[in-house]
């Protein structure tokens, strides 16, 4: 499956330039970008790691893609997401969210169905990627081709 | 100011006569009353009988809408009957509409009751409406202090929270109304709505007149349309939700449909204007304290908010039903198939979406009016949208706004799938473009075309619905013209 959480998650992959316009986008609004990972992609889970603290001081797009390259160097494999934080009175939460990273392989969610009374049944989304310990959810990326056997 | 008895008014022959009944002289109209901050303020478009001055019948509005009758009595003096009487305060002719004028009108806040848009409503478009001085009547816009707003409950879950719900940002919530409206079993409706949701949607959407009948019934809907969002949820690993309608006969039936959705886990459901307004704010309250999102069909609404001589606004009715606290509103499309003129929506939707709104007669807004604090209420574009409309939809709705295609998901050529993952890839690729700094307005057809060159889906929907407009004349529009001498 390919998980379709995001602004863009029915486009192409987005280039690298096409991440940098839409942070300096988030920039010119005057919101904070943030860059966030995780190897639990459950549509409920609110709290993907952070990579460090949203870049509040940052207010150059080529800077955040730094970021952005090195966390998605880092955690190869795993999702990774670029978000932007609105601090303005009315809103003061998320304005951006969209997928930068993703694994090869996404094996997707079981639906867990149990008998309640009646007809009613209790449905349960589960990752099948949760079933391995953190940190081993997902397969490698492939070595570099002519690598040590 | 005089509240003795003239003899004018004893003459029962001229009674009835339009005209006669001094309403300016009993204390109705004061051209020098300055509203307090704590006074709910009402603009009125009147249409005065032939021979009724428009200061006679702004102050007869003031007062059939507050204290009078059509007569004084007595037991006035026993009351401080000139703290409780509604002023009229100044009269405007209406641009362009002869014999039409805009009439302001104070009331004081101890005329209402807490928390009660009933009780708000009872007194603003009681008796008034009928009154025979009037050919017609027509509630234009109102001033809510914050000292009333603040006894009530506003927006259940507000757009801040409903987004960090469905985690779900920098783009409009796209939904679909399952169609037909009337007559799929339970098992072939929550097929569409899985179908819908796995294409790409956020939201499916009872219709408003489904509730419980005998080709289905709420219970089979329900846990049907409850599969197919679980089912959806754990292809695409997105939240989903559908408005499962609890509309019914009594608030008994009502609260025990809503428990039912909450048990099956859905997270979000649907009421119809036509419940009216005290059970409206009832399911607000329920909503508030179950963690539901609350979706308002305003059906029934155009039988008085569309004709401009007579009615209410639908931007006073919006401003009620913040208060009353719904999450979702369906507040017009412009460019679809049923009412909206572009500056009459602009004003509905600041109203719903906006902190503080100023001011703004070119989009029928007559106040400043600040919301103290009360969350905000995402409006609802549906009725006749489709793909190719979307850069239009964004530019004239903005993104927090839930864009529902119906007809223009499960009409699609290739099947609701496909239907629904048109409109998302047509929703994202112009995000897209609008944030990298593109002229969507200009450039919108050709984007669309860009991205059908690699999604069919779009491809198809493009070309179905190429030619499908509404381009009629709005019949409820602003009459304004920009001079400083309109309405201070």
């Amino acid at each position: 499956m390919r998980l379709t959480q995001g602004q863009f998650s029915f486009l192409p992959d987005l280039t690298d330039a096409e991440i940098r316009a839409q942070v300096q986008y988030a920039l010119d609004q005057g919101w904070a970008v943030a860059v966030e990972f995780t190897d639990d992609p459950h549509p409920r889970n609110a709290y993907w790691e952070m990579w460090g603290t949203p870049l509040f001081d940052l207010r150059d797009a080529v800077g955040v893609m730094q970021e952005v390259t090195a966390c998605r160097q880092v955690h190869a494999g795993r999702y990774v997401k670029v978000l932007a934080f609105d601090s303005t009175r009315g809103f003061e939460t998320v304005r951006m969210s969209f997928l930068v990273g993703r694994p090869a392989e996404e094996p997707g969610f079981e639906l867990v169905r149990s008998q309640g009374p009646g007809q009613q049944i209790q449905y349960t989304l589960r990752s099948y990627a949760t079933g391995s310990p953190a940190g081993v959810r997902y397969a490698a990326p492939p070595p570099p081709a002519g690598g040590a056997t | 100011m005089d509240d003795r008895i003239t003899a004018d008014m004893l003459d029962l022959k001229s009674r009835y006569k339009p005209g006669v009944l001094k309403y300016r002289q009993m204390g109705y109209w004061q051209p020098d009353y300055t509203p307090t901050d704590t006074d709910i303020l009402a603009v009125f478009r009147i249409t005065p009988q032939d021979g009724v001055e428009p200061e006679e019948a702004a102050a007869a509005v003031a007062g059939e809408s507050s204290t009078a009758t059509w007569t004084v009595v007595w037991t006035d003096r026993l009351t401080a009957c000139e703290h409780y009487r509604a002023k009229a305060y100044q009269v405007d002719p209406v641009p362009g509409a002869p014999g039409q004028y805009f009439a302001y009108i104070a009331y004081d806040l101890d005329l209402f009751e807490e928390g009660s848009i009933a009780n708000l409503t009872a007194s603003i478009i009681g008796n008034v409406f009928g009154f025979k001085p009037l050919k017609a009547l027509r509630l234009e816009d109102m001033r809510i202090p914050v000292a009333y707003l603040k006894t009530f409950q506003g927006p259940a879950t507000g757009i801040v929270v409903e987004r960090e719900r469905l985690n779900n940002y920098g783009r409009p919530l796209l939904g679909a109304t399952m169609k037909p409206k009337l007559g799929l079993s339970g098992r072939n409706y929550g097929r569409v709505v899985y179908e819908a949701l796995k294409g790409g949607l956020d939201f499916t959407k009872d219709d408003e007149n489904i509730n419980s009948q005998p080709f289905m019934h709420w219970r089979d809907r329900y846990l049907y349309c409850m599969e197919g969002v679980n089912r959806a949820m754990a292809e695409t690993g997105e939240v989903k939700g559908t408005y499962l309608n609890v509309t019914a006969g009594t608030m008994e039936e009502m609260y025990e449909r809503a428990e039912f959705a909450k048990s099956l886990g859905s997270v979000i459901i649907m009421i119809d204007l036509v419940i009216g307004y005290t059970a409206i704010q009832s399911m607000a309250r329920w909503a508030r304290r179950n963690d539901m999102i609350l979706h308002l069909h305003r059906a029934g609404h155009s039988t008085y908010t569309r004709q401009k001589s007579h009615g209410v606004s639908f931007r006073v009715i919006a401003k009620w039903m913040r208060m009353a606290g719904v999450d979702h509103i369906h507040a017009g499309t412009v460019v679809g198939k049923l009412e909206g003129d572009p500056n009459v929506i602009a004003g509905i939707y600041d109203t719903c979406r906006e902190s503080h709104v100023p001011k703004n007669l070119e989009h029928g807004l007559f106040f400043d009016q600040p919301w103290a604090g009360l969350k905000k209420m995402m409006p609802v574009a549906s009725g006749g949208i489709h793909a190719g409309q979307m850069h239009q939809l964004l530019c004239y709705l903005g993104e927090d706004v839930v864009l529902q295609f119906g007809g223009g998901t499960i009409g699609h050529p290739m099947g609701i799938q496909a239907g629904a993952t048109a409109n998302r890839v047509a929703l994202e690729v112009m995000v897209k473009a609008r944030n990298e700094g593109r002229d969507i307005w200009n450039e919108g057809p050709e984007i669309l075309a860009d991205a059908a060159r690699w999604c069919a889906p779009l491809k198809a929907a493009l070309e179905t619905w190429k030619d499908v407009t509404f381009n009629y004349a709005s019949t409820d529009s602003v009459d304004y013209v920009p001079t400083p001498a309109v309405a201070m």
